[in-house]
């Protein structure tokens, strides 16, 4: 039991200052920002110096009013949990610092109650990767959910009514966690993740489990957006205001894979899922699905951000095929893949945040020659498609090697032949991008040197800062891929593997 | 032998008979967000959902003959947990209450920006405006 | 279908009823009371927080009830609202925030013997009751706050405009 205050700290500090940004709001506008910022900066401090503690010592634990598990609600770090909150208030902190320019365009006089809004889904996505409690789980994940269909309706043109459809399905959802952990409660009385896993291995057999884990996973693939249930996902992400959907697309399809892999591998043993129910297999296949799926519909797109959409739809069958295939090079790709994705993605839907809320272009025929004006845009936009293609040295292809080695490992020729067709649709998908931008020829009559500099209008800074921070992590990451297996990922997986 | 199934069979559903009652308003919930086309009936059926599952919880912690788990005052000795009906699933249910209710207000209020948008809250109406 | 527009509604049967008016007058006091009776009693009756808070919350409902939903927003402006619901919010994090500073972990109620003349076993009882008061208002004004938005009858000036910003 660890008695440093940062455990809470990565909690308490954004809810709240969430609520302390609307009362400054009516006293000082300006005020708003640098606070949600320093929130952000103590909660991603606190992160890391937590992942530090981690790397050295081996799991930390933090008790709630001190009362011992499985009587009180801990928070639990172990590597997987560590990391994935290293990932998420690192992204949140960049995207906070990007919206400066897009609210201010957008509705400056509602600025700081978006901004409460951000803080608060940011405490959710926060809680459900810190806790260690099923039912606190459940608590958080509707906190983000809340926060989340309020922000995604406050775009346009369809946002009220891909927001109404995102709650019915989301709420669905939800309502199904809470039954797998009610019945999980009625057969081992216990709620904490950890008992959980000490309780659960002698009652594989019973209905009441199986049961409990078929809610679990249909509710998790609903908030993660998998295959069949990601019906609410292109309308929601596409509607919603630039500086929303760079803030939830990255990050919450990529907690709700975390929950899958909590459920999977800490609650129900990997024994289970492999020999008890085929539940890893069936994963598998809709994985693979889910990854044809949104490539090919990516294809038809002709909306960038719906696009993008589509994209990310395949990157959680991407994620989602590292955790059926169970075995140590498969998980280490889902893992891997969880950290790139954010990255990727984060940066992908800022610029086109950047894009539409500068330029008002939102279709992709509209991005003609875009690279006169705005030239660093556009190579953070080659990179983040080079990463998600998987080209080395940019992190996606590091874990996209990572599972394919998982597949071979299992002779599942048909999920190698699945990981390499996407990454070719991904490549044609953002080749049309980059030629449309790029390789145009111009129509506009050449001018001299001097003009040329004038003609560029790029990002604001606050915007620009941000995005680049994000390329080069792509980069760098990718680079340091194999440190980050060594030192954190290889100790997130079960030891049976 | 058909005697003694016919038993089985209605002791199982007797017996059970709070699964039975939660199924069946779970479903009727989940009926109403699928099909009905107005967008306030959706939400009264992710309501009766929602319901439904607090339903179920809260009749898992009862037991026969137990009071409610509040000790009095002067209450020296052990407690026989037995006599006490369980109140962790009260407990969790009060938050799953709050979700409700803010799940509920946050509906309605997307409801009013749809109406204002479209004037009409019919989910037909609105798709073949948005065409 | 559509709507009838309230506006119309509102100057073809405007409400007004003694009775009712004095009956509520009578009782939204006593309601407050019990609601506030709700909230301290959580530990040895059936209640609490959450409970406590939506008595109080109704009994500003009933009172927007009887007279014009307007009228009463004028007196509890969104504004302050807001303050109450940040209010209790702070209460409910301050206490545990306090706990943290006096050296246990978060919501570690005993600590508060600290500052208070009590023994650590009786500052978890208060500790629980502090959170509890700090519920009960949030939750009152989050209750008020949904129903003014959905009951009242003009259209925010503000509002009503598309907030979208990408066009």
């Amino acid at each position: 039991m660890t008695t440093s205050p940062y455990p809470i700290l990565i909690i308490v500090v954004p809810l709240m200052t969430s609520f302390l940004i609307p009362l400054v709001g009516w006293w000082r506008k300006n005020f708003c920002y640098p606070l949600m910022i320093a929130a952000l900066s103590i909660s991603t401090f606190s992160s890391v110096a937590i992942l530090r503690v981690v790397i050295e010592q081996g799991t930390l634990h933090y008790y709630l009013g001190n009362w011992d598990p499985p009587w009180g609600i801990e928070y639990v770090f172990d590597h997987l949990n560590a990391f994935v909150a290293v990932i998420v208030s690192v992204v949140s902190l960049l995207i906070g610092i990007a919206s400066k320019s897009m609210v201010e365009k957008g509705f400056s006089q509602k600025a700081p109650y978006f901004y409460c809004l951000f803080l608060l889904q940011v405490t959710g996505l926060l809680g459900i990767v810190v806790t260690g409690d099923a039912f606190n789980l459940y608590v958080f994940l509707e906190i983000a959910s809340l926060a989340g269909y309020t922000l995604i309706a406050i775009g346009e043109d369809g946002a009220p009514f891909a927001s109404f459809n995102y709650m019915l399905y989301g709420t669905v959802g939800a309502c199904f966690y809470l039954l797998g952990v009610g019945y999980l409660y009625i057969v081992t009385g216990s709620l904490n993740m950890a008992d959980l896993a000490r309780l659960l291995p002698s009652l594989y057999h019973s209905k009441v489990v199986l049961i409990a884990f078929a809610f679990f996973i249909v509710g998790v693939a609903i908030k993660m957006a998998l295959f069949p249930l990601h019906v609410w996902l292109p309308d929601a992400y596409t509607y919603a205001p630039s500086a929303v959907s760079s803030l939830v697309a990255p990050l919450t399809t990529k907690v709700g894979a975390y929950v899958a892999i909590r459920i999977m591998y800490t609650i129900f043993a990997p024994s289970f899922i492999k020999e008890v129910v085929p539940a890893a297999t069936i994963l598998s296949w809709v994985a693979a699905s889910a990854i044809l799926f949104g490539c090919i519909l990516a294809l038809a797109q002709t909306d960038l951000k719906r696009m993008l959409a589509y994209v990310l739809i395949a990157e959680v069958g991407y994620i989602a095929l590292g955790i059926g295939l169970a075995n140590k090079n498969a998980l280490t790709g889902a893992i891997l893949h969880i950290q790139n994705d954010a990255l990727m993605m984060g940066s992908l839907f800022l610029v086109a945040g950047v894009l539409a809320s500068k330029k008002a272009f939102r279709k992709i025929y509209q991005f003609k020659n875009i690279h006169k004006k705005m030239p660093i845009t556009m190579a953070i936009f080659v990179v983040s498609a080079l990463s998600v293609i998987g080209i080395p040295p940019t992190c996606g292809f590091f874990s996209k090697w990572y599972l394919l080695l998982g597949a071979i490992d299992e002779h599942q020729w048909f999920f190698v032949v699945v990981l390499l067709a996407s990454s070719l649709i991904h490549a044609i998908l953002f080749f049309r991008v980059i030629e449309i931008v790029y390789f145009s020829p111009s129509e506009e009559p050449k001018q001299d040197a001097g003009a040329v500099v004038k003609g560029i209008d790029e990002a604001p800074l606050s915007a620009l800062i941000p995005m680049i921070l994000l390329a080069l992590g792509i980069l760098l990451l990718g680079v340091l891929s194999g440190k980050i297996i060594s030192v954190i990922i290889q100790f997130a997986i079960p030891k049976s593997f | 032998m058909k005697i003694q199934k016919r038993g089985l069979l209605l002791e199982w559903i007797v017996s059970k008979y709070n699964y039975w009652i939660y199924i069946f308003l779970m479903m009727i919930g989940f009926y109403a967000m699928i099909g009905k086309k107005n967008l306030v009936k959706k939400v009264i059926g992710m309501n009766i959902f929602q319901t439904s599952i607090i339903l179920y919880f809260i009749s898992i912690g009862s037991k026969k003959g137990a009071t409610i788990p509040v000790m009095e005052h002067g209450h020296g000795g052990t407690i026989q947990a037995i006599q006490y009906i369980n109140p962790i699933p009260h407990v969790l249910m009060l938050t799953a209450i709050v979700v409700m209710v803010s799940t509920f207000g946050v509906a309605m209020a997307l409801i009013i920006m749809i109406y204002r948008k479209y004037r009409t809250i019919e989910e037909d109406e609105i798709l073949k405006l948005r065409k | 279908m559509h709507l009838i527009n309230p506006e119309v509604l509102s100057v073809i049967a405007p409400f007004e009823d003694v009775i009712i008016r004095t009956a509520c007058r009578l009782l939204i006091p006593f309601i407050q009371l019990y609601g506030l009776y709700v909230i301290a009693h959580g530990a040895e009756s059936p209640g609490g927080g959450f409970q406590g808070g939506v008595i109080l919350g109704a009994s500003f409902i009933l009172l927007s009830l009887a007279y014009d939903v307007d009228e009463v927003r004028k007196r509890v402006s969104e504004k302050r609202n807001l303050i109450f619901c940040s209010v209790g919010l702070f209460i409910y994090s301050g206490i545990g925030a306090v706990c943290l500073a006096l050296g246990g972990n978060y919501l570690n109620y005993s600590r508060l013997h600290h500052l208070l003349p009590v023994d650590p076993v009786y500052a978890r009882a208060l500790g629980i009751f502090g959170i509890e008061v700090g519920v009960g208002i949030t939750v009152m004004a989050v209750m008020i706050s949904i129903f003014f938005d959905l009951a009242s009858k003009h259209e925010d000036p503000e509002e009503g405009t598309s907030l979208g910003m990408d066009r």
